[in-house]
């Protein structure tokens, strides 16, 4: 207390980023944009799915993007990104080669070791596609740790559908059943249309009581595609949700994402449905 | 440690002593209120008002500021972006035992994995002087109900009692056992100073009466009873969702970060600043959505982080009883009235 106190090494700031840099972007719609992205530190990244990042353009602000690429050890990481806010629109300005801001991994994620040997059920809405992604490429490149994949997927309209190239791949594996639908659909398609829990009376039978869900998308399909799981008999623990909340700071400290005693950006925002059933203002 | 006296003709000699340390934070009149204010010269000491009731913002303002930079940058781009931390020694002098409980819990919410390197650098270069009360400084105070009316242990590194023309002076830390070496103001207690120091505490226990009608460890549990009671969405027709009550609370610390350009439309800072659940837009997501877009569901998030929530987290407490959230209210919203309440919603759930 005589002297100045040692300022600590300002680097421990749980707020200064990564340097990412802009590997490829690809234009999925016309308001979503694929983003891969390598660390420039060359130190890679460990995660889990359903974990995300703060991604930082300085002079705009930051925002939470979940990670949407196979989880584990990896030199970079994939994100599909809306263009919905200042961040994401400046976000959606950039090409390959730029450079952006990278905290994280942040949330709890889900280790999908302990789904394993049992019959796996993916339903995707709209973006939620892209979280989802992650489980499912994870689980599809762990395959035989696992008993039936299927992975059911909905867009509003065909010119909505992401990840096209991963849907022809899912749909053409003889070891996962792919089904989409939208809710238009247009001259030249043929697939299903109808919101996703049509898609329900089209898959293959699963055990309910060895079956994990994955429920990911806007909270109103969440609500009517969890009432579709639980009258297959699906356990109310072994359905999962992500959760969308401002996520802000990502420490648990804000409070943005607050919801009741939980932050969503360190305790989720992977829930399970009886857990948000006791948040009750989780959905 | 054992108890010294500080007379109170050494007082000013004792702050231009701690003005030499770091800056001084001191309660001085900002009327018809009070607040902590940095002293900037020698004449400054005259204006410190040992006597003040409760100030307007605690003095968690010198832990959390309302505004600090958290990175530099140059430009749109992450590199050489450069992380600050504004960590000035600092000394708190005359912090009320409810404020040092605020002290600590905001302490104990940053300390959390992970912690916060900015707010722990400052309260590792903060002293604090803790000013002992002898009674309630308004209507609206409750802290003999939520335990502290005294001084937590370990936060003030010394802790002073007004006993007339002198002040008992406790050591709380070994940080205080070396300012009371290293100032020679003080000298040691005596039979006189002890007893006039019990005299005190007896005034004291006479004139802290609890006013909540059950004992504050049922408080979670009546609170997490009366989450569908009416009485959040009676108390919110009233609210302004102004935030005030969350500015003045020495417990509350939710904040927003946001990017501050230079005028060159580049470079800038990325500061951090007070945030408020009770702001209408605090929930909202880009798109639109709000996840806690009535009135009531954000009063309710308060009165739950106050009394449960912060509790819960920290096992510190999330609600000092301090009062400054209902004497500031514009809408004479009172927490001491709303935890009061609860204990007959929650039986009434209860009953039904």
């Amino acid at each position: 207390m005589t002297q100045a106190m040692a300022q600590p090494p300002a680097e421990t700031s749980p707020y200064l980023p990564r340097v990412g840099r802009i590997d490829e972007v690809r234009q999925f719609t016309e308001t979503d944009k694929y983003f891969r992205l390598s660390f420039a530190d060359g130190q890679g990244i460990r995660f889990l799915p359903g974990q995300f990042l703060e991604v930082s353009v300085f002079g705009i602000g930051e925002a939470p993007i979940s990670l949407c690429s196979a989880p584990g050890d990896q030199a970079g990481v994939e994100m599909c990104i809306r263009r919905i806010g200042d961040v994401t629109g400046a976000l959606h300005n950039l090409e390959a080669g730029a450079t952006v801001g990278l905290r994280g991994p942040f949330g709890n994620g889900f280790d999908m070791d302990e789904a394993a040997g049992k019959d796996l059920l993916f339903v995707a809405g709209g973006l939620g596609l892209a979280p989802c992604r992650g489980f499912i490429l994870d689980a599809l490149n762990r395959r035989d740790e696992f008993r039936r994949v299927t992975i059911l997927y909905g867009a509003r309209t065909p010119s909505d559908l992401l990840f096209a190239d991963d849907l022809k791949q899912w749909d053409q594996r003889d070891d996962c059943d792919f089904h989409v639908t939208v809710d238009r659909g247009d001259e030249n398609w043929t697939g299903n249309t109808g919101v996703i829990t049509t898609l329900f009376k089209k898959m293959p039978k699963l055990e309910p009581a060895n079956t994990v869900a994955f429920i990911i998308g806007p909270p109103i399909m969440f609500k009517f595609a969890v009432l579709e799981a639980l009258a297959m008999g699906l356990r109310k623990n072994q359905i999962y949700c992500s959760l969308e909340r401002r996520m802000k700071c990502g420490l648990g400290k804000c409070g943005h994402c607050q919801i009741r005693n939980v932050y969503v950006c360190q305790e989720g925002p992977i829930f399970s449905y009886a857990e948000v059933m006791r948040l009750r203002e989780g959905i | 440690m054992l108890p010294h006296i500080l007379p109170k003709e050494n007082f000013d000699d004792f702050v231009a002593w701690l003005m030499t340390q770091g800056r001084v934070a001191a309660p001085v009149a900002k009327a018809p209120n009070f607040s902590f204010d940095v002293l900037v010269d020698k004449d400054d000491i005259a204006r410190i008002r040992m006597d003040y009731d409760v100030t307007i913002l605690p003095p968690k303002k010198y832990l959390l500021p309302s505004y600090e930079t958290l990175l530099d940058f140059n430009g749109p781009a992450p590199e050489n972006v450069r992380a600050e931390i504004d960590a000035r020694p600092t000394v708190l002098l005359g912090v009320h035992p409810y404020d040092l409980h605020g002290l600590q819990t905001t302490v104990a919410a940053f300390s959390q994995d992970p912690a916060d390197a900015s707010v722990l650098a400052r309260r590792k270069a903060t002293r604090v002087i803790g000013l002992n009360i002898a009674s309630y400084a308004n209507d609206e105070q409750f802290m003999a109900d939520m335990g502290t009316v005294d001084p937590p242990d370990g936060v003030a590194d010394l802790f002073l009692t007004d006993i007339g023309d002198r002040y008992f002076v406790e050591i709380g830390t070994e940080a205080g056992s070396e300012m009371r070496r290293a100032c020679d103001c003080f000298r040691p207690a005596g039979p006189e100073d002890h007893r006039a120091r019990q005299e005190y505490d007896e005034r004291k226990a006479a004139n802290f009466k609890k006013r909540l009608p059950y004992h504050v460890r049922y408080l979670p549990e009546l609170l997490e009873a009366s989450y569908d009671s009416l009485l959040w969405d009676a108390v919110a027709r009233r609210c302004f969702s102004c935030g005030t009550c969350t500015n003045v609370c020495p417990t509350c610390y939710c904040f927003d970060v946001h990017d501050n350009l230079n005028i060159d439309a580049a470079s800038g800072v990325r500061e951090r600043m007070w945030d408020s659940c009770q702001l209408e837009v605090f929930a909202e997501v880009a798109g639109g959505e709000n996840f806690r877009e009535q009135t009531a569901s954000r009063l309710r998030h308060r009165m739950f982080r106050k009394g449960k929530y912060i509790l819960e987290r920290t096992g510190k407490p999330g609600c000092v009883g301090c009062g400054r959230c209902s004497v500031h209210c514009v809408a004479n919203i009172s927490i001491l009235e709303a935890f009061q309440q609860i204990a007959g919603e929650a039986a009434e759930m209860h009953a039904t």
